[in-house]
């Protein structure tokens, strides 16, 4: 039992910090650079991708393990977890919506765009490559969100600060952010003697 | 080939399909909001800015409000006249007109008329004037540094620092009032479109201290106040002050300024 959740320990860390989703995963790129504009809104798209992937890993562990491996249909995983996710996001958007209608407005159009962040599909993959049980898949897409919050908070951080820099021509806009973001996966390479 | 494996597959993913569209069916009933339809129709005649420039967040926030009754049907400062008009018609009120505003800089000290006392090579932004020292470079310690703080806020491009001070484009103002809370030394007033002389300095120092910085700048002799037959300026810690409502627009304070701070728009 103990060595159980050992192991769940060290798939959390080495999910959200040592193979960061973004960092070392290349996964989920578009929103990455996309809503790192300022802080806020990054850490609410955050908030959301934490949301939706622990509950897709959820749901996608739960349909493979009850649905897909009984029937001997696993070659359907990647449609069939697009269409969890895509459900999954509507549904979300729907309960913001009645009863958080604040932090929808906040979230506004990135909420139906996580459905196209392929982080989350990544993760339901991984998460049935690895042979994962319900429990540590929840665990590891939980941490997989919390290392890509990470990521964008901090960027976001970075690019405020930018704007005042005083950045080269060629430089300005998306390639300063871009070697930002490089530099940030370099750094983040520091976190692999961690395990 | 097996046959009903592919029956299968497809039955599989066609169960799914149809079990995540009836759950989202019955979801999006559950979590059904009532929204005024009033509340998308003002919504629509809303310039769609989201400038914020009305004290709500965003266009929706301010159409939720006129639709509650929070908010009247000319809050919106952008839209002006016709967008008033429309929103008025959707909720069922005439709506009655503000005068059109406008953002002024009260500063023309460029680059010609003040000089710089040291060199600055820090961010270009005004926020960080506040802590170099005399607050920037530029001679006077009150007016415009030209580093372009409202220039960056402005959503409708209408003010530009152009030879070292800032200018507002009269035409594209829609008054969201963005500079003037950008403006670190608070420069940039309200003023009404249609007002034909505005004083355009904001120096509150002495006469002999405002021209040593300033070759244009006001320096509170009076003669404008003194002149001014409709009783419309007066003159506080040595700036004068126009009162658009008084003013009569006969431009003598223009006239007799001796350093050409009162000007015509």
């Amino acid at each position: 039992m103990s060595n159980y959740i050992v192991q769940l320990i060290v798939i959390a860390l080495g999910s959200s910090l040592v193979s960061n989703v973004v960092l070392s995963q290349f996964l989920g790129l578009c929103p990455f650079l996309g809503v790192s504009k300022k802080v806020k809104t990054a850490a609410g798209m955050g908030g959301a991708v934490i949301f939706v992937i622990t509950l897709a890993s959820l749901v996608a562990g739960l349909l493979y393990e009850f649905v897909l491996v009984p029937l001997d249909m696993t070659f359907l995983k990647t449609i069939v977890f697009i269409l969890v996710i895509a459900a999954l996001v509507q549904f979300v958007e729907l309960f913001l919506k009645r009863y958080m209608k604040t932090l929808y407005q906040a979230l506004g159009v990135f909420l139906p765009l996580i459905t196209t962040n392929c982080a989350v599909l990544g993760v339901a993959i991984t998460n049935v490559n690895l042979e994962y049980d319900l429990l540590t898949s929840v665990v590891n897409g939980f941490a997989t969100s919390i290392g890509f919050a990470i990521a964008i908070i901090i960027l976001a951080g970075i690019r405020e600060k930018i704007e005042f820099n005083d950045i080269p021509k060629p430089f300005q806009g998306m390639p300063i952010v871009l070697v930002t973001a490089g530099l940030m996966a370099i750094a983040f390479c520091g976190f692999a003697g961690l395990i | 080939m097996n046959y009903i494996n592919i029956l299968i597959a497809v039955a599989v993913v066609a169960a799914i399909g149809l079990f995540i569209g009836i759950f989202l069916g019955v979801a999006s009933i559950a979590f059904k909001v009532k929204t005024d339809e009033r509340e998308e129709k003002v919504l629509s005649a809303l310039p769609g800015n989201n400038c914020g420039g009305c004290g709500y967040p965003g266009c929706s926030g301010l159409a939720a409000a006129i639709v509650k009754g929070e908010a009247s049907v000319n809050a919106c400062p952008v839209g002006g006249e016709a967008t008033a008009k429309a929103v008025g018609k959707i909720m069922g009120v005439e709506a009655s007109l503000n005068k059109r505003m406008v953002a002024f800089v009260k500063c023309q000290g460029d680059c010609e008329h003040t000089h710089l006392d040291y060199n600055y090579t820090g961010q270009n932004d005004c926020q960080m004037l506040n802590f170099v020292p005399n607050q920037g470079p530029k001679s006077c310690n009150f007016g415009c540094q030209g580093y372009g703080s409202c220039e960056k806020v402005c959503p409708f491009d209408a003010i530009h620092v152009i030879n070292g001070v800032a200018i507002v484009d009269k035409e594209k103002c829609k008054a969201c009032g963005k500079c003037l809370a950008v403006c670190p030394r608070k420069l940039i007033e309200m003023v009404p479109y249609d007002a034909k002389y505005l004083v355009a300095c904001s120096s509150k120092e002495k006469g002999p201290a405002t021209t040593k910085s300033c070759t244009i700048g006001c320096i509170g002799c009076g003669l404008c106040k003194k002149n001014c037959e409709a009783g419309a300026i007066a003159v506080d810690d040595f700036l004068a002050r126009i009162d658009y409502e008084k003013c009569v627009a006969c431009g003598v304070c223009s006239d007799k300024c001796p350093k050409k701070s009162i000007v015509r728009k």
